[in-house]
């Protein structure tokens, strides 16, 4: 079923379980409680920070099945992607699940574009359990995207700090047992490019693609501005924030401001150096898949939509000094007191 | 940003990165200058106080003091390098701890770290010099050029005298 550009789910897929893992800056940030894992380790014990990003999403991967009472060979489809070229991290976690597998990529906008396409596989009837998930390490994306991790080179205040850590979910059929939490509605977005090319300004980058999709979601579903208890966004971060929120504001969208906030502000405290915040495909993982399902679990919020945002710069691409294309998937979710 | 790049946006993309730019914390160019000054500084100090050390304790000349003076400095830069320090003071003093031989045993050091995963060979050896290499290429070319230069300039000089 189909409103506008937003897919509708009749049957109500539901969130079965969910789980986060988190690395130590995480540990030291205000929702360290709302981890299942955390590690104090930047190295997971591993020899490359490739591997330590897989282990991360191999032990939410582990941890959401063993929330949901279920067993690996109960997964009909594992949905997952990363940060890491060819997304070895969820080729090679996929590997040790060994169930039927989609790699996906959206950047970081990887985690919503797993849970929309879960709930569509379970809606259709194509599946019964899907798990999705993401990780990103903050070494493992820096030596990637940008220098060295041990290299002094100064980062200007619009930078942010790639999270350590890992969300996964269990997405099943509405009926099913499970945390209370349906997944409604998702909105999958296009690809905005609004010409700015610092990668040490992703946030500026990507509110426009957030704006895009939320407006887009409210139009299709037509929706009073305070219809969700919080509009999420992945990692937009202080200086991506402040603009999606007046962007919103000027397209006449009226969103009351305290029900706007961003995973990549959430995550950290004011104080740890992480310069404009948090990002990552993690950013939204763990923030959405740890702390904001508990919260509307323990009844602290109703309704929400999660807009993850994604980058989809390489490193080669802006040495060729492309400009950022940057997406944003929306999944609106809502909690149902059991009657 | 330049006109031609400029030129090449639309006009909404025009007008969002002015409406964004307005949002955007700037860079405390003044106070980075002054810490880079500070830290500089503070490197080129200490960097005489070891030349005076060699000069003093050992049989080294003005002239002949500046080798262990920079080996030692590498040394020191590699070692913090590796405590996973150095980037922490690079966040801080910027250029004031780039551009100094420090910086630049640095960006050796670990470039040669962060590629250990993946072998001596097709790790570290074809990426120790990822990010001193063009430090080496544009320096020797530069040399090279104002080699030229001083050449052709003596020459004329020479030249000239006799005319």
């Amino acid at each position: 079923m189909r409103q506008g550009r937003t897919w509708l789910f009749p049957t109500r897929p539901h969130i079965a379980a969910s789980a986060a893992v988190g690395g130590p800056m995480e540990a030291q940030g205000p929702l360290a409680r709302d981890f299942d894992v955390l590690h104090e380790d930047f190295w997971l014990g591993q020899d490359s920070f490739e591997k330590a990003e897989q282990k991360l999403l191999e032990e939410a991967c582990e941890k959401a099945i063993e929330k949901a009472g279920m067993k690996k060979e109960d997964i009909d489809v594992f949905l997952a992607g990363d940060l890491l070229n060819q997304i070895i991290t969820s080729n090679f976690t996929a590997r040790a699940l060994a169930v039927p597998y989609l790699g996906l990529f959206s950047a970081c906008a990887t985690s919503m574009e797993g849970l929309a396409l879960a709930a569509l596989l379970v809606d259709a009837g194509k599946a019964k359990r899907v798990l999705t998930g993401v990780a990103s390490h903050n070494a493992a994306s820096e030596r990637q995207y940008r220098y060295p991790t041990e290299y002094g080179a100064q980062k200007p205040p619009t930078a942010q700090w790639t999270v350590t850590g890992a969300g996964a979910a269990v997405v099943v059929e509405g009926h099913a047992p499970g945390t209370g939490v349906h997944i409604t509605a998702a909105t999958v977005g296009r690809v905005v490019d609004m010409g700015i090319q610092d990668p040490f300004n992703m946030g500026a980058a990507m509110a426009p693609a957030a704006v895009e999709t939320i407006e887009t979601h409210f139009r299709d579903l037509r929706l009073a501005g305070d219809h969700y208890d919080l509009i999420l966004t992945g990692d937009l971060a202080r200086v991506g924030h402040r603009i999606c929120v007046d962007l919103l504001a000027e397209r006449g969208l009226a969103i009351p401001r305290d029900r706007m906030a961003d995973c990549g502000l959430m995550i950290y405290r004011e104080d740890q150096p992480v310069f404009a915040g948090g990002s990552g495909a993690a950013s939204s993982g763990t923030v959405f898949y740890g702390h904001i399902l508990r919260e509307m679990v323990r009844g602290n919020l109703r309704r929400v939509l999660m807009v993850a945002t994604g980058a989809l710069l390489s490193p080669v691409s802006y040495q060729q000094k492309e400009s950022i294309p940057c997406i944003a998937h929306a999944v609106a979710v809502e909690r149902v007191d059991p009657a | 940003m330049s006109d031609n790049k400029k030129k090449k946006m639309t006009p909404p993309q025009q007008r969002y990165q002015a409406f964004a730019q307005g949002r955007e914390p700037k860079r405390p160019v003044f106070l980075n200058c002054l810490k880079a000054f500070l830290v500089g500084g503070s490197i080129s100090l200490l960097g005489q106080c070891i030349t005076t050390f060699y000069m003093t304790f050992f049989p080294f000349t003005e002239k002949t003091a500046g080798d262990p003076t920079v080996a030692t400095l590498i040394f020191l830069s590699a070692l913090l390098t590796g405590l996973g320090v150095y980037d922490r003071l690079g966040q801080w003093a910027g250029a004031g701890s780039a551009v100094p031989v420090t910086g630049f045993a640095n960006t050796i050091a670990s470039a040669a770290i962060d590629y250990r995963s993946e072998g001596f060979v097709l790790g570290v050896g074809s990426n120790m010099f990822k990010l001193a290499g063009p430090v080496i290429v544009f320096g020797v070319f530069s040399a090279f050029v104002v080699a030229v230069i001083k050449t052709v300039w003596n020459m004329w000089l020479a030249g000239g005298g006799g005319g």
